[in-house]
């Protein structure tokens, strides 16, 4: 996992890779929460490009971020999912809370993130 | 008629999660699964052998356990533990509910479960565990 923020956008860009499952989950939500609390970003956006598995787990991660960005006035992007792991978000209906996009530059016109 | 069959044990660490959906995804091969075929059966497992680690002994040790049986091309996977046992399995499959809020489960396990493959049976007992039972039929 690589974190970084894009401060124009006050975005929280997070690479992650290989199993987004239970035993990965943790880690994922301590980290992206200490992050937005150092570095004063109010959105996350997660690069799922090198994420070769997906469960529920994943959902619960995203669900708990959102949160989060909510309670900050920010958004969830989700961009380079997979269709497997587009296939679960849209199962478990968050896509109507997260912003799903190919890339993250679609990802933050879409979710109308202010300079 | 073609048969095969497996077990695995293992205790329940998070880190065989992925242990027990490669076994899986392994063992239904012969079968020369479509991708998602194998990724539907590698969800499932996955949320199965999840539900096992974090609900079946509620923090304390135990063994969980994997079998899988190929009958022509159709594929069984029983899960079990011998745990805490669920106390109101209807209400735990229902979609959203979990049983750890605290944990930020997404209460989507048994939905993955049933739409995945293309039969869900689950047993349980309080104080004696899960048997979870699920079967494909591969196209």
């Amino acid at each position: 996992m690589e974190l970084f923020l894009w401060g124009k956008y006050r975005t929280l860009v997070v690479k992650l890779c290989g199993d987004l499952d239970h035993h990965a989950a943790a880690e994922i939500s301590v980290s992206v929460d200490r992050e937005l609390m150092k570095t004063g970003a109010i959105n996350v956006a997660f690069d799922f490009s090198s994420v070769a598995f997906m469960d529920s787990s994943g959902i619960g991660v995203i669900m708990g971020r959102c949160k989060k960005a909510r309670a900050l006035g920010g958004r969830v992007i989700i961009y380079g999912a997979s269709d497997a792991v587009k296939r679960i978000i849209k199962m478990s209906g968050i896509d109507g809370i997260v912003v799903v996009a190919d890339t993250i530059e679609r990802g933050i016109k879409e979710a109308a993130l202010n300079v | 008629m073609y048969r095969n069959s497996m077990k695995v044990e293992f205790p329940n660490q998070s880190d065989n999660e992925r242990f027990a959906r490669s076994v899986a995804a392994a063992f239904v091969l012969e079968l020369d699964p479509t991708i998602d075929e194998l990724s539907e059966i590698k969800t499932a497992i996955s949320e199965a052998v999840t539900n096992a680690i974090i609900h079946g002994y509620d923090n304390s040790q135990g063994i969980v356990t994997m079998e899988g049986t190929i009958f022509d091309d159709t594929v069984e996977f029983v899960i079990s533990d011998n745990g805490v046992g669920i106390p109101d399995i209807r209400r735990a499959r229902e979609p959203l509910f979990t049983g750890k809020p605290e944990m930020e489960r997404s209460g989507m396990g048994f939905t993955i479960m049933e739409t995945f493959m293309d039969s869900i049976d689950v047993e349980s007992e309080v104080g004696k565990g899960t048997r979870i039972t699920m079967a494909k039929k591969l196209k």
